[in-house]
C-alpha cells in the first residue's frame, strides 16, 4: 500500500495545514468510518461460510458496527476475499475492487486467498496481493469467526491512524 | 414414477395469513423478551473480552516440544515438511553435538499464511516434536511477515498452559514436574 499526498485542489483541508481544524475533523471522519463498515464478502469458498457465521447472532460483527453486508461494490467500502480465488476470477476481483469508492479496504481471509493455499497450480493465484493491495490478512483454514473480528478490530486501529490528505492508491 | 406432495390444506385464519403473522411475531417478540429478561444466557460471545472456549485437541498454532534441557525435540527428520500439503515449514539441518542425536534444526519456520492447519505434520513426526495444542486459534495482522513464526516463537510455551495429565509438556523446563524428569534423564529411564 503506498500514499499519495493529493492536489490542494482535490483536497481544501490541505490549505489549511496543521491546524485544529484540520485534525479534529480527521478524527470525526475517521471515527465515524471505522466504525460503519459496509463490507462487500467476495466469497468463494469455505471462508465465506465461516464469515456468514460471524454475521450471523452467535459472534454478530454488528457489535463493531459492520454488520451491513453489500452486495454492490458501489455501497461498501470493506472488501472481505473469503475463499480461492482463480487466474479466471482475478480480473473480477480487480474491477470489484476497482469499482468500490475511497475510501476502501481489503481484508484477505484464509490460506487461500492470502497465499494460495496447497492450491500450488496452475490456475490459482498465490495470494490476492498479486493484484490487489490488502490491509490485513488472517491465517487460518478456514479461520475461527473470532478471527474475523480481530480482523475487523485491527483494521479499525489501522483506519484510526488514517488521514483525509492522503490518498490511498493501487500500487501501479 | 414422481412423488406426489399433496398441497396442505389451510383453514380459513391460515388462508388469510393475517393471525399467522402475527403468530410469527410473537415468537420473535417472546425470544427478544427472553433474550432481555436474562442476559446471562446470551448466546452471542464477546469476543475481545470472552476468550472462545477452543477444545484441547482443536488444531491451532503450532508448537514445538523440548526435551528437559530445553533444546528442542525435533531431529530434522524433515517428515512434517515432507506431509505438508502447503509446504509451509521450512527446516535448516546441521549435525546435533549429541552423538545419540543425527541432526537438529538450526532454523525452524512455519508460514501461517500457507498453512492449512490439517494437522499432517502432528502426524507424521517420529518423535512427538511438534503439536498443534496451543488453542491459540486467533492470528490476523496487517503484515506477511509477522505470519513466519521461527523456532524461538515455536518453543516459547508455558507448561503451565496445559494440563498436568499432558506429561510430555510438563517435563520441559518450568513445568511442575520438571525436577522429576531431570531425574529421569539423568538415571536413563526418561522417554
Amino acid at each position: 500500500m503506498t500514499f499519495k499526498p493529493l492536489p490542494a485542489s482535490v483536497t481544501p483541508e490541505i490549505d489549511l495545514g496543521d491546524s485544529f481544524v484540520t485534525t479534529t475533523v480527521d478524527a470525526v471522519v475517521n471515527w465515524g468510518r471505522r466504525n460503519s463498515l459496509w463490507p462487500f464478502p467476495f466469497g468463494t469458498a469455505c471462508c465465506a461460510i465461516e464469515f456468514m457465521g460471524v454475521v450471523s447472532s452467535m459472534f454478530d460483527i454488528s457489535r463493531f458496527g459492520a454488520e451491513l453486508v453489500r452486495f454492490s461494490p458501489r455501497q461498501a467500502d470493506l472488501l472481505i476475499i473469503a475463499g480461492t480465488v482463480t487466474y479466471k476470477q482475478a480480473p473480477v476481483l480487480r474491477r470489484i475492487y476497482e469499482q468500490m469508492c475511497e475510501p476502501r479496504w481489503v481484508i484477505s481471509a484464509g490460506a487461500c486467498a492470502t497465499s494460495g493455499g496447497f492450491y500450488d497450480c496452475y490456475c490459482t493465484v498465490p495470494g490476492i496481493d498479486e493484484i490487489i493491495p490488502v490491509d490485513i490478512y488472517i491465517a487460518g483454514c478456514p479461520p475461527r469467526p473470532e478471527a474475523f473480528l480481530e480482523a475487523i478490530v485491527q483494521l479499525q486501529n489501522k483506519i484510526d491512524r488514517e488521514s483525509m490528505k492522503e490518498q490511498r492508491t493501487v500500487g501501479v | 414414477m414422481a412423488k406426489v406432495v399433496p398441497r396442505p390444506q389451510l383453514s380459513f385464519w391460515e388462508s388469510i395469513y393475517f393471525v399467522e403473522i402475527f403468530k410469527g411475531l410473537a415468537t420473535t417478540l417472546g425470544h427478544a423478551k427472553k433474550n432481555l429478561l436474562s442476559p446471562d444466557n446470551f448466546p452471542t460471545l464477546n469476543y475481545p473480552e470472552e476468550a472462545p472456549r477452543l477444545p484441547q485437541d482443536y488444531r491451532a498454532r503450532h508448537r514445538l516440544m523440548k526435551r528437559p534441557d530445553g533444546t528442542p525435540r525435533c531431529v530434522a527428520c524433515f517428515m512434517c515438511s515432507t506431509s505438508c500439503p502447503a509446504r509451509c515449514i521450512n527446516i535448516v539441518a546441521e549435525e546435533s553435538p549429541d552423538r545419540h542425536i543425527e541432526k537438529r534444526p538450526v532454523r525452524f519456520e512455519i508460514d501461517l499464511l500457507l498453512c492449512v492447519f490439517c494437522g499432517y505434520c502432528v502426524e507424521a513426526c517420529p518423535c512427538d516434536a511438534i503439536r498443534m495444542d496451543t488453542r491459540l486459534g486467533v492470528m490476523s495482522g496487517d503484515n506477511r511477515r509477522d505470519f513466519v513464526i521461527d523456532k524461538a516463537k515455536l518453543m516459547d510455551w508455558d507448561p503451565k498452559d496445559y494440563p498436568l495429565t499432558d506429561v510430555q509438556s510438563q517435563k520441559a523446563p518450568g513445568g511442575s514436574l520438571h525436577q522429576q524428569a531431570l531425574e529421569e534423564f539423568r538415571s536413563g529411564t526418561y522417554h
